[in-house]
């Protein structure tokens, strides 16, 4: 074990796989020379050269698109969309070719692509670079969503990406850049679709995922002073839903709430209550609740932005309610 | 006249007549209505995908279009699996999941018809990039109409594929129409070919109902990629004598029949085989030779395609995902 950072955790996941597998390699904007806008990629030309490390045209429809037809042609691409909003620009790529050509062809593809995208609020980034898309992403049939919220998850997570033979999403979080954890130093997976309980406990669930795990693990310790003993439920992956985990707790706790960056309007939250109230109805003694950004875009100003996101004061305000109700 | 082998004239002629015959039999079944869907016929076109087909390797990559039936035949394509995919049924190419829009062979390295105009451009630079990447002397071809060019997918595709000196050609298949806009409404340039220069890459434009000058185009272009000397771009001036979809036009009429009749005075097949006649290459026997044996195969196509089974519903949830789709479902209340 060390002790990495967040992005240094994908750094040295990657420049592993890329040193065990020469069919990886990346592309996208500024991602060779400057070893991308955050990052990501720092010294990874040095070690893998040009061939491998392709700066590109800013053409996010055309990079996905190599993704995809080196993909089919048997290599393990690692595409880098630079902001989580410009899957947008990118979305024909994505949803429609991408996600579709295996089922499409009847089975014959393999698309063994990864996309390492950059997502989340809370930066002052204002409304085209700080959004949390994954539901829009979740919602087409043949792609896959990590967002890890500690660095041993992002490695593991981008591991099992690459090695997965379907289209991957990774969504870092542009807030957890920095955050360190003990990571080991071997090639592990985290099995993508499969949740960690964060934090065991008995009165309430709390359903979260990338950095709202971190802000939920805060509100449980707040709470835990006054007794409340929160279970925390961090999801890894958002498509595909490892929902068993969460009924188990609502089973056992009888009370959820979920939280998100995410916009609340049809946000994973919206699919979790649906689902938790499929497979646990009769254990509920709260409506599931939702902690999530409001239906705006994502503000410029500290001062409107802090009220955007939510935190864990706002997140513990939340489970009072829910455990409030009789 | 021309110097190609007599051989690979017979082989384009054979790649050509394949198409034709698949398609009149298509669109006959299609218009009498035991065809699910819509589908857009190559008739006219052949020239195109047999000149690029034939001189091209078989490790070669084609990107299609939503008009993708030609390119699959002049790939090598089943015609079984391809009319059974038409129809809908288990035994086609995608096991009834993809239909007109989506046959594709990986094997035959035809990575697809698309249903997206454009969609399958940036596809061929992939495959490009995996060809240069590999060097395996491979290139990819990306087929797409005149239409797809005013798409930003073609664009950055294009650019990305001379910025990495990728080993591609573009081949566009200028029909003067996308659906029912004559092209001349849609772009202010006379020829399509004047947007390669833009991207720093060689253009020609060829005569689209003549396979031979195809062919030569593609031998040249293939020649430089293969050289790693980057992208080409070939115009085909051609023209499809069906409806955009389906045979006949219905409602509005965005052509004339004048127009029509002069691209059918054009129609390569004849005029293919006029020259292989005049080259010694073929006899008029021959030809109807060949002609019967592919009338034969599409006869057998098409047999094949009505007896076999309808999919299996229970297998609509296969082919989502390589590998299970992962995630966990809950078991049921203790
Ligand atoms: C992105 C997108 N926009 C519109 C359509 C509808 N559409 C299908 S074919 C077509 C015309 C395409 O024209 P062209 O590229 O010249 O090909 P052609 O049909 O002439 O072979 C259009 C508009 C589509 N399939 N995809
Ligand atoms: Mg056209």
């Amino acid at each position: 074990m060390t002790e990495l950072t967040y992005l240094k955790a994908f750094n040295d996941g990657l420049r592993q796989m890329m040193d065990a597998d020469p069919d990886i390699f990346v592309v996208g904007e500024d991602v060779a020379r400057k070893g991308g806008v955050f990052g990501s990629y720092t010294g990874l030309i040095d070690a893998f050269g040009e061939r491998r490390m392709v700066d590109t045209p800013i053409s996010e429809q055309a990079i996905v698109g190599l993704g995809i037809g080196a993909a089919v042609c048997g290599l393990r691409p690692v595409v880098d969309l630079m902001f989580m909003d410009f899957v947008l620009v990118a979305m024909d790529q994505l949803a429609n070719q991408a996600a579709k050509l295996k089922y499409m062809f009847g089975g014959s593809a393999r698309l063994p692509v990864t996309i390492a995208t950059n997502g989340g609020a809370g930066l002052s980034a204002a409304a085209q670079h700080s959004q949390s898309l994954e539901a829009m992403l979740c919602h087409v049939p043949g792609l896959k969503v990590v967002m890890p919220s500690t660095p041993y998850d992002m490695k593991g997570l981008l591991i099992a990406c690459l090695r997965d033979d379907n289209p991957t999403v990774l969504v870092k979080n542009k807030r957890m850049f920095g955050v360190k954890g003990d990571v080991p130093a071997e090639l592990y997976e985290v099995p993508i679709g499969e949740a960690r309980v964060a934090r065991p406990g008995a009165d309430v669930t709390v359903v979260a995922y990338s950095r709202m795990v971190t802000e939920s693990l805060k509100a449980a310790d707040e709470l835990a002073a006054d007794g409340i003993d929160c279970e925390v439920i961090d999801l890894r992956s958002v498509q595909p839903l490892d929902i068993e985990t969460v009924v188990s707790s609502a089973r056992k706790t009888n009370r959820i709430v979920v939280v998100h960056e995410a916009v609340r309007f049809a946000g994973l939250g919206a699919e979790i209550a649906a689902q938790v109230s499929e497979h646990a109805f009769d254990y509920l003694d709260a409506p599931v609740a939702r902690v999530a950004a409001p239906f705006a875009p994502v503000p410029f100003s500290p001062a409107l932005e802090s009220r955007y996101v939510p935190d864990a004061s706002r997140i513990a305000a939340q489970i009072r309610t829910t455990l409030d109700r009789a | 006249m021309t110097g190609l082998s007599h051989e690979v004239l017979r082989d384009i002629h054979r790649r050509m007549v394949r198409i034709r015959l698949f398609e009149e039999a298509a669109g006959r079944i299609f218009e009498a209505g035991r065809m699910p869907g819509f589908i857009h016929l190559y008739v006219g076109q052949e020239a195109v995908a047999a000149g690029v087909c034939a001189a091209l390797r078989d490790d070669d990559q084609v990107s299609s279009t939503h008009r993708g039936h030609g390119h699959l035949v002049a790939k090598g394509g089943d015609l079984s699996r391809m009319m059974a995919e038409l129809m809908g049924k288990a035994t086609g190419y995608c096991g009834g999941k993809g239909g007109s829009m989506h046959v594709s062979d990986l094997d035959l390295n035809m990575l697809g018809a698309n249903g997206i105009v454009g969609g399958g451009v940036p596809i061929a630079v992939g495959a490009g990039f995996a060809n240069k990447y590999r060097a395996s002397g491979a290139v990819s071809v990306a087929f797409f109409g005149d239409g797809a060019t005013n798409i930003g997918a073609f664009h950055e595709a294009a650019n990305m594929a001379a910025a990495l000196e990728l080993p591609v050609l573009f081949v566009c298949e200028n029909n003067e129409y996308a659906e029912y806009t004559p092209r001349d409404q849609t772009m202010a340039i006379a020829d399509v070919v004047e947007r390669a220069a833009a991207y720093g890459m060689p253009g020609t434009k060829v005569d689209g109902m003549d396979p031979v000058a195809v062919f030569e185009a593609t031998t040249a272009a293939a020649g430089r990629a293969r050289a790693g000397a980057g992208p080409s771009f070939i115009e085909c001036k051609t023209y499809r004598y069906y409806n955009h979809h389906g045979v006949q036009t219905l409602g509005m009429k965005y052509r004339s029949d004048d127009e029509v009749q002069q691209w059918r005075a054009k129609d390569p097949i004849p005029r293919h085989e006029d020259l292989m006649v005049g080259a010694g290459a073929m006899t008029p026997d021959g030809i109807e030779a060949v002609r019967a044996e592919i009338a034969a195969e599409v006869e057998a196509a098409i047999e094949f395609a009505e007896q076999s089974p309808l999919p299996d519903p229970d297998d609509l949830l296969a082919d989502v995902y390589s590998g299970p789709a992962g995630g966990r479902q809950p078991l049921p209340p203790p």
